[in-house]
């Protein structure tokens, strides 16, 4: 079986937002489209997006790391939000494990959006149905796409390569690999939703310095006659014991 | 989550109507059991009938606006294998078509066996309606204010109680017999309201939340605080989930319901019932349903949305 | 993978039905080539060209968002005159004719070339076509011209510059493929954003090591392996304590700094003498190049003895003190730098920008161990400058970027150099794993260009006898008068700011109101909004441009606008040329301006447009060109008077620097038949080729030309062969500066020629020190920082550009206002909670906005995103938009202008060396603004009005679906 999935680098996402636009952009126009803003150009601008980009603050100043956090629709193993539609407008794919929304069935009951722990649909204004991350069906299968393109388009968009895309069930994939080489995590696992989506973890790399490193004999003050001496004030074991 | 008023209404509504029903089934099945009771007479039961399919009928309209493509509505009743919203979709008629027919067969005057039969119908729908509505709400696992049998307890018990209310209130004008049995089980189950009603209240007070900005986002670090939301000007996600009111103004509402939905119909039962006093157990009824919308409100206004979480802070 | 057999949608979009365009995008400076797919003749979809070297394949927000621009309620789509009668600032127009334009600008314009060409101004802002508006200006004969360069990060140019001979920015940048170790220093976003961001993420992948230095932690400081938090203002002092590390503990590269710096060159230093502090000149030996002599000494070691620098088999002492044969004593310059940096311990810096002496001492010693250890040496043979072949390229991975953090402040200049100094002892200069240039630079320091030199080159009727800008080497270079006094309005190149090598655009106003040189007559503003972020002291700035003399004429007589949206600016002006949008025209991205260029070769690229103008809209391009004929400018007139350009693509395909020069705007298929590069004859397919090309060409240099480019012999013979370069001499990197000793010199009064007037003697010696220094930048020299003790600044977001992304549905959702980020530490000791609306004071203004709090941001420093708030209406935002209801601009809390030190009267608020806007040194202090007060952001201004030609009705809700293709079958 297949499940087809996102795969979210926070070591890399700089939270440029790149992701965001581009969803927007590809989908407005395209079958999960329109997707309309509200009052575009005045107070409280508010529309359609299948993905978010947050930040948060992780520990205190000055031991602060600064979290860009990008979200769409995890496309859960386990999707609460597609038994509960009582349209079957939401349902998982069986080829590919993505969670759509049929818009022609959908009546804009908003059930299934209480029912995603993630907060991950949105339910469009103009158009009253529910909306949400498609994995960008319309691309990834997509023969008139060049093979090169058929990939979501935030994937593509993503400028630090932050997110990944491939079948979280094959064990040899892009994404599965990530997981297990990167300890790649669920979001809320309380709730054994089983997000198809995972995140890898900010990770440290530092550089050690051992003292002898520092100050060798082949340093170029040894050229300019600045071989260092110890301090000549300095404690010796001359002037701690006698022969 | 942010309550809307279309489904306060609807649920509230319909609850009425269905423990009005309930409690005219429950008269008529004492009577036909032989029960020392006293007839009301079949205009009672027409009288009820059309409240009741009014009550109904303005909770189904009322959900109509909860729903952005009425038109398609009809798609609902598909997916009664899994949706429990699915299931209310299909009892609420099927409660409501019973409730007809069954004021159909007091008018005609069909046969008592097949009007008791038909009542029989609408009575488990009425029960199961109140499952299918509490479920709907229950079975969101990860919305723990709401994931407990009690929330199914009290649309039943809340509903029935509104519902007797309203048909002691009924009753002292038509049908003045039943009002004291009416007018007891009113009291008893505002009293068993308050008591379940209660029990959740004190349950929710001591959720300890699973999720956390922790499990949201999978730091573990104790101190994790939203600067962004990625939005400025609101989204659904900051709209549909939660009220944007004080703490204050929550408490304020939940002493409100406690007050307008049992304390207050009590004194009045007891005194409309004593005197037969039609205008207090209009009273009574009327202070009750505002409680109930009050008590709907706060329903929806304290369940903690996970989703919540990512939804905290805008820069 | 087989198809599924059940799409989400049955009436799957037939993608393959789009016309796919490629060009270049504009939505920010970076530039990166863009495929728009159009859906019946509509933009449908916008993404990365993944053919395009830049940024291959990926894009931004703002690039991503382009479809918005189209949509924008404030797209001008008409040339607009001021209504007689009415008022500037009023918003009352009326639209005319472009023939109508030209006549009316046309003959103004004329009269003032005729008489006193230097009363027309031209100052662009965020401009890629500066080469054009640039010679547009030296051909009308006016000095009056810069970009945004000077408020922008001219510090970070020229502190490189005149140190290394090239820069971040746009002319440089890390080697991040091969680094180890990447610092990054004061920057957000940058030009080169989806580039860096590209290389960031492999950096970070393939193991390095990244260190943030900044007060803030946004952006990529984000994802740094490390925040080093600082006072702003104070990184000169923390960089050269890393330098006194690195040097205390033998942790330099040696051969790199005696080879190809001017470390071993020596300096005189008898106090007394008129050349102190030059570098003694071997009079008999071979100077070479005049203007940058080779004829200077090093103190050999191995023979013991004076040698002229770089003779074979020598090498330079880098210490001790020596005397030339007629004893003059001289000193190398390395040892100068050693006793700059004696005092400047780890902990002498602490003290100053709060970096902990350990974490100082620390970061030195990783930068310089990875650099000596992890040597990186590629199989690539060259030859030096003097002839020496190496059978390879060594480098040291240690790779550095900075940005307006250091740049935006008075004190950059000197600060810069410090870091170039620092890059410069790991010796990661042009190496492998370290900094690499980008065509066309390494330029000499400085750079050949001069400004023009007197009043003598501003003529009527006649162009300038130079470029209006350049970098002097020199007093004699400064641009004024015999007595000593400003020739341009801006001051620039004046003793007021000498080395202001990209002019001083946010004094132009201030300036001009005050008549101070003198009054002007014609100011065109093109592409920058001037009305409000890009000037300082904003509401002032506003007065002014409406401020009339006591007959009632307007202060500045004259004010075109020249832009594409409704902005804070437009209303300031007497006459709007409606701009084209990027994807309506043709544009270049020249070398002859700064190109796109990557580390392996010059690298230029071009606009095609890819819809229709909207409404009566114009490139500027094409205005330039019309006015140019039409003044009858030498360049684009033939002889006989007739035009010589029939339009843009016209000219840019014939233009030649010199007649048969071969130079011209674009560097790709030139030649008749397209087959030359760099140099060739005009060929008239050229556009045609780069739109086949993804509109970008990349001339990738043999890899023995890729490094080391400053004493690369065959680069420089490449170079000057190619004509990017008049010499092929090696460029050393200063360690030393004689070039700012000779201005020291000057104010000294020991030499001859032009010196500084009076008032300017001290400031002009004092910060033209020939080696780096620190000092607290001028604002906090003149504020009481006992009052205001916080340094506000200001981050670029990711997703805006500067003030014009508001317009647009997407983006202005992402940032609709701001907020004002304070340490909880600072807000809670004046009992600010988060969230409280508060005000925010300095000593020259004050602004109401939210706090919110942060424990990203360093406890003495405030922040907020740069741009976001709004004027009332501008952009045709509603008149309560959140943009300037809840949005504000830090911009009012920041003077233009200074107390003159140590005289009277006032000076520009920027680096006293080169005239960067000090846009990051203003002190602030924070309160809570009282329960009773308006909860808006203040100062606000009365909501601006709909231009004609806008959408004046802005839709309630917008569905954007493009094209007749119907998703429902
Ligand atoms: N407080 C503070 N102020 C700052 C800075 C800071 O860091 N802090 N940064 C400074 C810096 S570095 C800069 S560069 C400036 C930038 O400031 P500006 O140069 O003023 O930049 P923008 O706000 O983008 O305004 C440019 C104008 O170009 C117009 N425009 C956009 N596209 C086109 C086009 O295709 N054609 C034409 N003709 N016009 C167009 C826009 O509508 C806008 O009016 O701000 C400076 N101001
Ligand atoms: N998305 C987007 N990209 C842009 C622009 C835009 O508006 N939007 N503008 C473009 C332009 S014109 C420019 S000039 C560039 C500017 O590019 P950047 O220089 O990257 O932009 P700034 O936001 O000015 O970044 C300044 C950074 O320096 C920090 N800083 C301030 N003072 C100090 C200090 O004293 N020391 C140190 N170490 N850090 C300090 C600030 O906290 C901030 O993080 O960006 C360009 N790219
Ligand atoms: S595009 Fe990539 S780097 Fe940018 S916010 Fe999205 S995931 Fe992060
Ligand atoms: S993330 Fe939410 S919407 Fe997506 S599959 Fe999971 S539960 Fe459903
Ligand atoms: S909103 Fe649409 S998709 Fe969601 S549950 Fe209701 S009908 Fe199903
Ligand atoms: S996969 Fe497609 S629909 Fe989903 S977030 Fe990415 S771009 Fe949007
Ligand atoms: S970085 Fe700048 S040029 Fe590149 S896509 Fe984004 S807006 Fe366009
Ligand atoms: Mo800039």
């Amino acid at each position: 079986m297949t499940q087809m999935a996102l795969v979210i680098d926070l070591n890399v996402c700089v939270g440029c937002q790149a992701c965001v636009t581009s969803c927007k952009s590809w989908n407005t126009s395209g079958t999960a489209g329109a997707l309309a803003d509200l009052r575009p150009y005045d107070e409280d601008p508010t529309g359609t997006f299948f993905n978010r980009v947050q930040t948060f603050e992780v520990g205190s100043y000055p031991n602060t790391e600064t979290v860009h956090f990008p979200k769409s629709c995890l496309h859960c193993e386990e999707p609460p939000c597609v038994p509960v539609c009582p349209t079957g407008a939401s349902y998982k794919r069986e080829e590919d494990g993505i969670v759509l929304v049929d818009y022609d069935k959908c009546i804009g009951c908003k059930y299934c959006s209480w029912a995603c722990p993630y907060g991950a649909r949105e339910l469009d204004m103009e158009r009253k149905e529910m909306t949400k991350c498609t994995l960008c069906v319309d691309r990834i299968y997509n023969e008139d796409l060049p093979e090169r393109d058929r990939k979501p388009a935030c994937v593509l968009a993503c400028p630090t390569s932050a997110r990944l895309f491939g079948d979280v069930h094959d064990p040899e994939s892009v994404v599965s690999t990530a997981i297990r080489e990167r300890g790649g995590y669920q979001l809320m696992p309380e709730w054994a939703t089983q997000p198809a989506n995972h995140y890898l973890p900010r990770r440290k790399t530092e550089i050690s310095i051992r003292p002898d490193q520092i100050m060798r004999t082949d340093n170029p003050r040894k050229v300019d006659g600045l071989q260092p001496k110890p301090d000549a004030s300095s404690p010796a074991l001359d002037d701690a014991a006698s022969w | 989550m942010n309550p809307a008023f279309s489904v306060i209404l609807l649920t509230t509504l319909t609850g009425t109507s269905q423990g009005l029903f309930l409690a005219m089934f429950g008269a008529h099945l004492m009577h036909a059991l032989n029960m020392p009771s006293i007839d009301p007479g079949s205009d009672f039961y027409i009288a009820g009938t059309v409240v009741s399919l009014l009550l109904a009928g303005g909770g189904l309209v009322a959900s109509f606006f909860h729903l952005g493509r009425p038109e398609r509505a009809w798609r609902t009743a598909t997916m009664w294998r899994t949706s429990w919203l699915s299931r209310e979709v299909i009892v609420l008629p099927a409660f409501m078509g019973s409730v007809a027919l069954y004021g159909l067969g007091h008018l005609l005057d069909w046969a008592p066996q097949a009007v008791l039969a038909i009542g029989a119908a609408g009575a488990f729908f009425a029960v199961a309606l109140f499952i299918c509505t509490g479920m709907i709400y229950a079975c969101l696992k990860f919305l723990q204010e709401w994931a407990t049998p009690l929330t199914v307890v009290n649309y039943l018990v809340l509903g029935c109680a509104s519902g007797v209310t309203l048909a002691s209130a009924s009753a002292a004008f038509s049908a003045a017999s039943l009002t004291p049995a009416f007018t007891l089980a009113a009291v008893a189950l505002t009293l068993l309201g308050l008591a379940t009603r209660s029990a959740s209240l004190i349950r929710n007070s001591r959720i300890r939340h699973r999720s956390t900005l922790q499990s949201a986002i999978g730091i573990h670090h104790p101190r994790i605080v939203q600067k962004s939301q990625g939005l400025m000007g609101g989204s659904f996600n900051t709209r549909e989930f939660f009220h944007h009111r004080t703490l204050a103004f929550l408490r304020s509402v939940k002493w409100t319901f406690l007050l307008l939905a049992f304390i207050l119909p009590l004194p009045l039962l007891a005194f409309g019932a004593l005197n037969a006093s039609a205008p207090l157990l209009c009273l009574a009824f009327v202070i009750q349903y505002i409680g109930l919308l009050a008590e709907r409100w706060y329903f929806f206004a304290q369940a903690n949305h996970p989703q919540n979480l990512y939804y905290q802070t805008i820069s | 993978m087989t198809t599924p057999s059940r799409l989400s949608n049955p009436y799957a979009e037939p993608v393959g039905e789009l016309d796919v365009k490629k060009t270049t995008c504009y939505m920010c400076a970076c530039r990166c080539g863009i495929r728009v797919h159009m859906r019946n003749g509509e933009i449908r979809y916008i993404d990365g060209n993944p053919d395009h070297p830049l940024n291959q394949g990926v894009i931004c927000a703002k690039g991503a968002s382009g479809v918005m621009k189209q949509q924008s309620p404030a797209r001008l789509t008409q040339p607009l005159i001021r209504k007689a009668g009415t008022e500037r600032g009023a918003g009352d127009y009326e639209e005319i004719s472009w023939e109508e334009v030209f006549t009316l600008l046309g003959d103004r314009l004329r009269t003032l070339r005729e008489t006193d060409p230097k009363k027309f101004a031209l100052f662009t802002g965020r401009d890629q076509m500066q080469a054009l508006t640039g010679m547009f200006a030296k051909q009308f004969g006016t000095p009056n011209y810069a970009a945004h360069g000077g408020f922008c990060s001219v510090n970070m140019a020229a502190g490189m510059i005149y140190t290394i001979g090239g820069s971040f920015w746009e002319f440089g940048g890390p080697d991040l493929e091969r680094s180890k170790l990447f610092i990054m220093i004061g920057t957000a976003e940058d030009h080169h954003s989806n580039p860096l961001k590209i290389e960031l993420s492999k950096f970070k992948r393939n193991g390095g090591r990244f260190v943030s230095i900044n007060p803030v932690r946004t952006g990529y400081s984000a994802i740094a392996d490390e925040w080093v938090p600082i006072k702003p203002g104070t990184d000169g002092a923390l960089l050269l304590a890393l330098c006194h590390e690195l040097i205390a503990r033998g942790l330099y590269d040696r051969e790199f700094l005696a080879r190809y710096t001017n470390a071993g060159q020596l300096v005189k230093q008898d106090p007394d003498a008129d050349d102190f502090g030059l570098f003694a000149m071997d009079p008999e030996g071979d100077k070479i190049n005049a203007d940058y002599p080779h004829n200077k000494y090093w103190w050999d070691r191995l023979s013991d003895r004076l040698v002229p620098t770089h003779t074979p088999g020598a090498d330079p002492r880098l210490r001790g003190s020596y005397a030339l044969p007629d004893g003059t004593p001289v000193k190398p310059a390395f040892q100068l730098l050693l006793e700059r940096l004696k005092e400047h311990t780890p902990e002498w810096a602490e003290g100053i920008c709060g970096v902990p002496a350990d974490t100082i001492r620390r970061l030195a010693h990783e930068m310089g161990v990875t650099a000596r250890d992890q040597k990186i040496h590629l199989p690539i043979s060259w030859t030096d400058s003097w002839g020496v072949e190496h059978d390879e390229v060594t480098g040291n991975p240690v790779s550095f970027h900075a940005m307006r953090g250091l740049a935006a402040h008075s004190n950059g200049f000197h600060t810069i150099r410090a870091l170039a100094i620092l890059m410069s002892l790991l010796g990661t200069i042009d190496r492998p794993g370290g900094f690499r240039h980008k065509a066309p630079f390494p330029r000499a320091i400085p750079p050949i260009a001069k400004p023009p030199k007197g009043p003598h080159a501003v003529k009527p009727d006649t162009p300038l006898d130079g470029m209006p800008l350049g970098f002097p080497a020199d007093p004699q270079d400064l641009c004024i008068d015999e007595d000593g006094k400003p020739l341009r309005i801006d001051k620039a190149f004046s003793w007021e700011h000498p080395l202001s090598a990209h002019g001083l655009m946010h004094n132009v106003i201030t300036n001009a109101w005050r008549g101070d040189p003198y009054p002007i007559d014609t100011l065109l503003i093109f592409m920058a909004n001037m009305a409000w972020n890009s000037s300082m002291n904003t509401s002032e700035v506003r007065n002014m441009l409406n401020d009339k003399n006591e007959d009632g004429n307007y202060k500045i007589p004259f004010i075109v606008v020249c832009d594409a949206f409704q902005s804070e600016m437009t209303a300031f002006a007497d006459l709007i040329l409606p701009d084209t949008t990027y994807l309506e025209r043709h544009d270049v991205m020249s070398i002859l301006d700064r190109p796109i260029s990557e580390f392996d070769g010059p690298m230029d690229s071009v606009r095609v447009p890819v819809v229709e103008p909207k409404g009566n809209c114009k490139p500027f391009q094409e205005v330039l060109i019309e006015l140019g004929s039409r003044l009858r400018l030498p360049a684009f007139t033939r002889p006989d008077g007739t035009r010589k350009f029939r339009d843009y693509p016209d000219f840019i395909v014939n233009y030649e620097t010199e007649p048969g020069s071969g130079i011209g705007f674009l560097a790709g298929w030139r030649g008749a038949d397209g087959k030359k590069s760099i140099r060739g004859e005009p060929n008239p397919r050229q556009w045609e080729m780069y739109a086949k090309n993804n509109c970008v060409f990349h001339y990738v240099l043999p890899a023995s030309y890729q490094y080391m480019r400053n004493w690369n012999k065959g680069y420089m013979d490449w170079a000057q062969r190619v004509r990017m370069r008049r010499d092929a001499d090696p460029i050393l990197i200063h360690l030393y500066s004689d070039v700012l000793q000779r201005f020291r010199l000057a104010a000294q009064g020991k030499r001859p020629g032009r010196q500084p007037p009076p008032e300017l003697r001290d400031r002009v010696e004092k910060y033209f020190d020939p080696l780096p220094f620190y000092y607290p930048p001028l604002e906090s020299q003149c504020t009481d920082l006992t009052r205001y003790p916080l340094n506000a600044v200001t981050q670029r977001p990711m997703a805006m550009y500067h003030s014009w992304d508001s317009q647009n549905a997407w983006l202005r959702q992402i940032h609709s206002h701001n907020y004002l980020h304070v340490n909880p530490v600072t807000a809670r000791a004046q009992d600010i909670a988060d969230g409280d609306w508060i005000w925010v004071e300095s000593t020259w203004g004050k602004v109401r906005c939210m706090c919110r709090f942060s424990e990203a941001v360093e406890v003495g420093t405030v922040w907020t995103w740069n741009a976001i708030g709004k004027a009332s209406g501008a952009w045709n935002l509603g008149p309560t938009a959140n943009e300037s209801r809840r949005g504000f601009l830090l911009n009012h809390l920041i003077s233009e202008e200074l107390p003159m030190q140590g005289g009277s009267g006032h000076i520009s608020n920027s680096d006293p060396v080169t005239g960067q806007a000090g846009w990051y040194d203003v002190h602030v202090r924070i309160y809570k603004a009282g329960d009773d007060e308006a909860k808006e952001t203040w100062p606000q201004f009365p909501a601006m009005k709909s231009l004609p030609g806008t959408n004046s009705v802005r839709k309630n809700v917008q569905a954007y679906f493009v094209g007749k293709w119907k998703k429902r079958g």
